[in-house]
């Protein structure tokens, strides 16, 4: 299974963290300072796998972007690069050719999509079309119930409380 | 702190400002964020959920970029969830699914919130219940959801069941209880036509198998269909992933999945397809020649892509393949051997492991030549690496690939001198183990030894001071197979070795002080002899006999002695008329180089005084006593050899000391020391207690002072005292003066630096039958043994004979620890076996009378039955099973009566519907 997604860019800022297996804050610290210094000193024409502490770090540069995901010893590396550009895809799709500055902005959307693509630890949609589609609905939910709350007339009903 | 007004509602920064703001913010950016959780501390509690669901976002997202602590907010989170607006639940299990864990108190709140999302018409809302429970849940919010989950399971949207499917994982984690509930249904969705819902499930099972593969077997055929039918490759790689567990535990089962896995090999163009079926074929299909053949192509193929993945992967795939059939690696040697030069460490790690792999006795000198070059070219960090890996792979099975010792010895020596060498741990290791172990590499081993300790520019190097703290040890041990002793002494006591560590330094003063007293045996014969007016052969053979081991004179004086010893020294009665010939002419070239007269005798005396002079005062305990006892020693004698006449006192004393010295050091096993019994009386802990007290203010010297039986545990430990009582009825009784002395006064120092060299000396050998006492029978066993495991020598056509090495029935092997299996997946498989007995029941033949069959069995019986037999590890599985389940108050008597039941009524199960 995948144990963590990790987004850093290439000055080792952290844009994006999601953990599966259970980590603690100190540890989640120590593991993005180690793999940011392993992965982010391999140079471009090596190999996109990194093993360490037992497992495997799979990861994969796009632009400015390492998108890392860890995963165990026997899981297929292949199929998690595929996830991984899966997932940029998707990313790409979404706010229309992708760049750092999108993720940072709307580091929440970046959860949601990831949250559609995996799910514990293991890829559970696998068309982009299907995760397009879902995101898009639950936007629109989020716009509708932003436009309520927002409204004039609910800001009164707060201010005269 | 105000409660929030209206204002702060208006003017409240949205997360956009803060992430501009960080933008801005060059410096002061600790600043600006602690300001901004202050903001949002005092925004948080407003009663209006929007403004707190905005707070919660900010937070969220500085706890996921900046790491802000925001567990306190986890009340607040739980707020924005009971919202009915879309939004603020969104932001709300977001940083739940971020910031919550098991030791989070306000988890309990929760459960009824996600129970009612769970049960909401509104798919996303049961979508976001569902992430969150996969992501936080705990073993009660698990038991408290099991039905919600189970129903959804069936929900007739895909979107749902798909993410209930993956939800089910972490369930059956927490609660394996659940696995009852769910599991029917979850085997349901194998046969569903929904790719989505069959790659969801497969993944589910893959995950649940790669933990406890047996109980999935009667799955088999469901998986087997998936395998032949599904043509989407994300569901094809779990599957053969599930496969690769289950084929090891099913022979025939193997026999059927091989073919279609080869099918997909040869029809697929997806490398990640290709490369899991690669995989699988090489963990668990190796029996299977064809298929094997097949992989191993497409190996090569992987190998000589350009795309570093690929090579890497096939590299990898060459590594697991390697014990079984090293055919594949050798058949691509060149392509292995060149990416040693890769560019890629990783790469390069892998062609390493590999060419380590290949290494056997007919080639390991080549090879290790090679590496040994290649190493000096390479980073520093490959180049340990390296070294690394010949250091473990030579010492393999007690150096098991090793025939010619004075190679490896003096390629030991060659690796310490490598200038990036940090495996200074490890050489020490080996040099003192192969010294104790194989007689006959010994004059080697001194040389190679020397030739370290002579050059003081090694001395600066600090990875180097463990090797060089083994290479003293060895020349003082083995100082008879040395042909300049006195330069010995002056290596050991250059003005340079005070670069050394204080517990190295000890090392190399106690090994000066054993050279000393064999210098001035030696000299004690030489003298002996002219006083007899023997012939200068005779003096050539009696030397020879002293150089073998034990002195002439020594043996005369103690016969009983001489007869033990000639007993133990296998290089003695072995030895051929040609060698002992050859022996003899070096040793009387030897002899004339050692030949000592009163002038070099006082010069080395004078030589010691005047080194070890300042290291009387030293601050170090350890060296402070030692060079004190050498001085005290250096001393006494210089009084009483004056004008070349040696009286007999100090000639009794360094006889005495000599034979201590001379004693012969053997390995020991990692268990001995529990074999010896505590003496009654002796109160081990206590005097380690005091020990504390009095020591309390003193710096000791760590533990890593010397050594010399780290190979072997620290076996030496706890029974200082036995050999004690021991030593002193041995027949040279007569004086205990300096050795016992010498204890007497450093035993307080004995026990703490345990491995302490002159402890080593003190204690008993163990393959020296004079040191088992009658009330030591667990020792003289432990003895036995170690005569018992001499190896008889092999391959006598070799050009040299491979020379005997000193091998231990027990404790050469690092003791097995048993895993523990995790309770709670022994827990869930034996539901899973449950309930995969009851499901599958329909589809048996006749399954009651099965059942009743296996259950008339006696529980002996039907584990002895013949199925059961079929491979090694699932007996010693079931026997870990059997055993954690004892440990189950709760569930102990029922799983005891089902255990033995499900096992056999298991594996026949298979053949019925699948072959």
């Amino acid at each position: 299974m995948i144990h963590f997604v990790l987004l850093i860019s290439r000055q080792g800022k952290v844009r994006l963290t999601k953990w599966y297996s259970p980590y603690s804050q100190k540890e989640r610290t120590k593991v993005i300072r180690e793999l940011s210094g392993v992965i982010l000193s391999r140079g471009p024409k090596l190999c996109n796998f990194v093993e360490w502490r037992g497992y495997k770090v799979v990861y994969k540069r796009y632009a400015s972007l390492y998108f890392c995901m860890c995963i165990d010893q026997d899981d297929n590396e292949l199929e998690v690069l595929e996830i991984i550009h899966h997932y940029v895809e998707i990313l790409d799709r979404y706010f229309g050719s992708v760049c750092e500055l999108d993720l940072i902005f709307n580091f929440h959307k970046a959860y949601y999509i990831l949250d559609e693509l995996l799910i514990a630890g293991e890829l559970q949609e696998s068309s982009k079309k299907t995760v397009a589609r879902l995101i898009a609905a639950q936007d629109s939910l989020v716009e509708s119930a932003k436009e309520q709350a927002s409204s004039i007339s609910n800001i009164i009903a707060q201010a005269t409380k | 702190m105000a409660s929030p007004s209206l204002m702060d509602t208006l003017f409240q920064r949205t997360l956009d400002d803060i992430i501009k703001g960080l933008r801005h913010q060059q410096a002061g950016e600790s600043a600006f964020i602690s300001k901004v959780v202050e903001e949002i501390r005092r925004e948080i509690k407003s009663t209006d959920l929007h403004t707190k669901s905005i707070a919660l976002q900010k937070l969220t997202y500085l706890n996921s970029i900046y790491f802000i602590d925001m567990s306190w907010a986890a009340f607040h989170a739980i707020e924005c969830i009971s919202s009915p607006n879309f939004s603020h639940k969104k932001v709300g299990y977001l940083a739940i699914s971020m910031s919550f864990n098991e030791s989070t108190s306000v988890i309990l709140l929760i459960t009824n919130q996600l129970r009612k999302d769970l049960k909401s018409n509104n798919e996303f809302e049961v979508s976001l219940a569902l992430d969150c429970l996969s992501r936080i849940g705990t073993a009660d919010l698990c038991r408290d959801l099991t039905p919600e989950v189970f129903t959804l399971l069936s929900s007739s949207k895909v979107f749902v069941r798909k993410k209930a499917i993956g939800v089910v994982l972490r369930v059956f984690g927490k609660y394996p209880d659940a696995v009852r509930v769910c599991f029917k249904r979850l085997v349901e969705c194998l046969d569903g036509t929904d790719p989505q819902i069959v790659s969801a499930v497969v993944g589910v099972f893959c995950e649940l198998a790669s933990k406890d593969p047996r109980s999935y077997l009667p799955l088999a055929p469901e998986f087997y269909r998936i395998l032949v039918d599904s043509r989407n490759n994300w569901v094809l790689i779990k599957v053969l992933k599930i496969f690769a567990k289950l084929a090891p535990l099913e022979p025939r089962l193997a026999k059927r999945v091989v073919e279609p896995i080869c099918e997909h090999m040869r029809r697929t163009g997806a490398k990640s397809l290709m490369f899991e079926c690669i995989r699988t074929v090489v963990t668990s299909f190796t029996d299977y020649e064809s298929a094997v053949k097949l992989s191993v192509a497409k190996i090569r193929d992987f190998l000589v892509d350009d795309d570093p993945n690929l090579k890497y992967l096939g590299l990898h795939a060459l590594s697991i393949i390697a014990p079984n059939h090293l055919w594949a690696v050798l058949e691509n040697k060149e392509v292995v051997i060149k990416s040693l030069s890769d560019d890629d460490p990783n790469v390069k790690l892998e062609s390493l492991r590999l060419v380590v792999a290949m290494v056997s006795e007919s080639n390991v000198v080549e090879i290790c030549r090679v590496l040994v070059n290649y190493s000096l070219k390479s980073d520093p960090e490959f180049c340990n690496e390296i070294l690394g890996s010949i250091l473990s792979k030579c010492c393999q099975n007690v150096y098991e690939i090793i025939v010619d010792f004075d190679w490896y010895v003096s390629l030991l020596g060659e690796m310490s001198r490598i200038p990036h060498c940090q495996k200074g741990e490890e050489i020490e290791n080996q040099l003192i183990d192969i010294g104790m172990r194989v007689k006959d590499v010994r004059p080697e081993l001194v040389r190679v030894g020397r030739d370290l300790l002579i050059d003081p520019a090694l001395l600066g190097n600090s990875f180097l001071h463990r090797i060089l703290s083994a290479a003293a040890w060895v020349c003082g041990e083995y100082v008879e197979f040395s042909r300049k002793p006195v330069e010995l002494v002056e290596a050991l006591l250059q003005p340079r070795t005070s670069l050394l560590p204080p517990s190295i330094r000890t090392v190399y003063i106690q090994s000066a002080f054993k050279i000393l007293i064999f210098c001035l045996h030696s000299y004690l014969l030489q003298r002996e002899n002219i006083a007899d007016d023997m012939a200068s052969e005779m003096l050539g053979l009696k030397s020879q006999g002293e150089c073998s081991g034990s002195s002439a004179l020594v043996a005369g004086k103690a016969p009983a002695r001489q007869e033990q010893d000639e007993g133990f020294n296998p290089r003695d009665s072995n030895k051929s008329y040609e060698d002992l010939s050859i022996i003899n002419e070096g040793d009387v070239s030897a002899l004339l180089e050692k030949g000592f007269t009163h002038e070099s005798i006082v010069n080395l005396l004078n030589l010691i005084e005047l080194a070890l002079g300042p290291l009387s005062g030293s601050p170090d305990v350890e060296v402070q006593e030692r060079s004190k006892n050498v001085l005290g020693f250096v001393d006494l004698i210089k009084q009483e050899i004056s004008n070349g006449f040696v009286s007999e006192r100090a000639s009794k004393i360094i006889d005495m000391v000599h034979d201590a010295f001379t004693e012969e050091l053997g390995p020991v096993s990692v268990n001995a020391q529990e074999k010896v019994p505590i003496p009654d009386g002796l109160m081990l802990k206590e005097s380690l207690a005091d020990l504390d007290a009095i020591c309390g203010n003193v710096q000791l010297p760590s533990s890593i002072s010397f050594s010399m039986g780290s190979p072997f545990g620290e076996s030496v430990g706890a029974s200082v005292s036995i050999p004690q009582s021991k030593e002193e009825s041995e027949p040279s009784s007569e004086s205990t003066s300096l050795l016992a002395e010498h204890r007497k006064r450093h035993g307080l120092y004995y026990l703490p630096s345990e491995k302490n060299e002159t402890l080593a000396n003190d204690y008993p050998p163990a393959n020296d039958p004079k040191s088992s006492d009658n009330t030591n029978d667990d020792a003289q066993d432990l003895v036995k043994l170690a005569d018992k495991s001499l190896l008889p020598k092999r391959r006598s056509n070799h050009a040299k004979p491979r020379p005997v090495v000193v091998k231990l029935d027990e404790g050469d092997v690092v003791p097995f620890i048993a895993k523990k299996s995790d309770t709670r997946d022994d827990l869930l498989s034996d539901a899973v076996r449950d309930i995969l007995l009851g499901v599958e029941k329909p589809d048996l033949g006749n399954p009651s009378s099965r059942r009743s069959k296996h259950r008339s069995h006696g529980k002996e019986k039907s584990r002895k039955s013949p199925e059961k037999k079929n491979s090694d590890e699932i007996g010693d599985g079931e026997k870990e099973k059997q055993k954690s389940r004892h440990r189950h108050g709760r569930h102990k008597t029922k799983q005891r009566a089902e255990g033995p039941l499900n096992v056999a009524a298991q594996t026949p199960v298979i053949p019925d519907f699948l072959l």
